[in-house]
């Protein structure tokens, strides 16, 4: 990572280097730390008293099993916005490498949801699925399918995972097509030659080859459905009905903000914190290491 | 392509013309329910097709008339959302430059431990350390300001490795030819490194505006005062209270609509730089 020739000054780099570090130190490091301090300590509701608890906070975290259930919807939840969000952009992804004519039309239609924000994203669907006014929500029900998430908990989390894919697939999307488009043409036309059909091609050697990129947009899509998604539930579920679509993120919130139980709301960031390093370790030792086949 | 098969071309078309569709269809009805008057909305089904009330709503949603629960406006929002988003654009491309520069042309002592500290930023967002976040700007008195708004999202190092990574592509016979002209590292950095860099810095600047005019959860809770709520959170504040009927949705809808203006405006002028931006980070 170093370069052959480099320029010497003993203050320098130290200059250079102190804003960065300044802000990471007083926003991130502090309160990072902060938050592992407080996950061992019990404060009285009006922050006047704290106690050192060890290790308690996580044990009635784990005790407790609305957390319990927050941790397996958040697995579900991560699981199908990551399923279909992935499956659904690379077959897009696919066909809009096959074509030449209005590729550029497609393309910039496809990635207009990255640019929306999440909490508008779930706006713009509880605006769709709305039990009373909702277009969409009436249609079902003219088909004879009664929708309210309001009530009903599947639906509810059918809503946030719909809406989370929805703003995920343009980026898969470009990953997608980024990964097709870098493989070289004589591959596929060897193949053709071969006599190998269109959905040989991709199965033998389009898939193989994008398996680098799928695995990082898995982690990436795992990644985004833990954190990212915070302004959709917040807008289109509240994490109910219940607790059903509250997940890890909007639990920290709901027990920190509304609850102000900061003991376990500590202890839940670092139980986060942790999740979310051995997902960036498990990236980096594959992706880095271009996993392929 | 490799085979000319004009029914595999027709199958393509047809599937992304279904997938653009689907993936159009909520900004498409947004669009439509901010041409009509709020009753016209909640009957069911509202209608698919533009009505005449745009500019009303527009105007109405622009300028506010405190029927929405707020005395503020968009435009002063989105102003908010712009000044946010940009400090936090320009300051986090400012000192990645300086850092990264730092980090591979200088050796220095601890240089080792200072790359891992910034490169644990990479992991944690702000949504994992909010309540003690909150704690740190409350007590530096940043609570209500650009600086709380901004400062703690600047802290993160993506934007350090994608020039660190970029730095390293650099040749290293531009700096001995630098150095041979008599040029020192300042000198070197202003007329060279960041002249070269002007794509990533594009592309970065595309990612992080995004980023920036998108944030909700950090305003959500450090602005208390009306007049500091981004337009992403002042939407959300417009659909919170009251039953679903009673909600404005062609004035939420046209919010809505203001709202993703820039970020897609930005995204699709600079559609290039965004692509290359997304790819090359992550790599």
């Amino acid at each position: 990572m170093e370069k052959r020739v480099l320029f010497r000054s003993k203050w320098l780099p130290w200059v250079l280097i102190a804003p960065q570090l300044l802000i990471i130190g007083i926003f991130f490091f502090w309160p990072a730390a902060q938050a592992v301090l407080q996950s061992f300590q019990m404060e009285d509701a009006f922050g006047m008293s704290t106690e050192w608890v060890g290790l308690d906070n996580f044990r009635t975290l784990f005790a407790d099993p609305t957390y319990l259930d927050s941790f397996y919807r958040t697995a579900i939840f991560s699981v199908l916005v990551a399923g279909i969000g992935i499956a659904s952009s690379l077959a897009l992804a696919i066909f809009a490498d096959r074509i030449v004519r209005f590729a550029m039309v497609y393309k910039t239609l496809l990635i207009i949801p990255y640019a929306v924000a999440p909490v508008i994203a779930g706006v713009l669907w509880i605006f769709m699925f709305s039990p009373s006014i909702g277009v969409v929500a009436y249609f079902l029900d003219k088909l004879g399918y009664t929708w309210n998430h309001l009530m009903n908990e599947n639906q509810a989390m059918a809503l946030i995972v719909l809406a989370s894919v929805w703003k995920q697939i343009s980026y898969n999307f470009l990953f997608f097509l980024a990964g097709l488009q870098s493989i070289p043409k004589a591959l596929i036309e060897a193949a053709s030659i071969d006599g190998a059909g269109p959905w040989r091609r991709f199965w033998n050697i389009q898939l193989p080859l994008l398996s680098p990129t799928t695995f990082f947009l898995l982690v990436i899509n795992i990644v985004y459905a833990f954190f990212d998604t915070f302004g959709i539930i917040d807008a289109a579920t509240h994490g109910g009905p219940g607790q059903s679509t509250s997940i890890l993120v909007y639990k920290v919130y709901l027990d920190g903000f509304k609850a102000l139980d900061l003991g376990g709301s500590a202890a839940q960031s670092v139980i986060l914190m942790c999740i979310v390093v051995v997902l960036t370790v498990i990236q980096f030792r594959y992706v880095e290491k271009k996993v392929q086949y | 392509m490799v085979d000319r098969n004009p029914w595999l071309s027709f199958f393509s078309h047809a599937v992304l013309i279904l997938g653009v569709a689907l993936v159009a269809f909520p900004l498409y009805l947004a669009l439509v329910a901010s041409t009509h008057t709020s009753t016209e909305i909640v009957q069911a089904p509202m209608p698919l097709l533009p009505g005449t009330h745009m500019w009303e709503n527009y105007k109405e949603a622009l300028l506010g008339s405190g029927k929405l629960g707020s005395n503020t406006n968009v435009v002063h929002m989105m102003w908010v959302s712009f000044v946010v988003a940009m400090i936090i654009t320009v300051g986090k491309i400012a000192i990645s430059l300086l850092s990264a520069f730092a980090i591979v042309y200088f050796r220095f002592p601890f240089k080792m431990v200072c790359f891992w500290a910034i490169f644990l930023t990479l992991m944690l967002p702000v949504e994992v350390r909010i309540l003690p976040t909150y704690k740190v700007v409350a007590e530096l008195g940043l609570l209500n300001s650009y600086a709380g708004l901004s400062l703690p999202l600047i802290a993160s190092a993506t934007a350090t490795f994608l020039f660190r990574q970029f730095f390293l592509t650099v040749p290293d016979e531009l700096v001995e030819a630098a150095r041979i002209d008599g040029a020192g590292a300042m000198r070197f950095f202003k007329d060279i490194l960041v002249p070269l860099s002007k794509t990533s810095i594009a592309a970065l600047f595309v990612i992080q505006f995004i980023y920036g005019w998108n944030q909700y959860l950090w305003p959500l809770l450090m602005t208390t005062s009306e007049d500091m709520y981004p337009v992403v959170v002042g939407i959300k504040r417009m659909v919170a209270g009251g039953g679903e009927a009673a909600i404005d949705w062609n004035i939420v809808m046209a919010t809505a609509i203001l709202a993703m203006l820039p970020p897609t405006l930005v995204v699709m002028l600079m559609q290039k730089w965004f692509v290359k931006g997304l790819v090359d980070t992550e790599k």
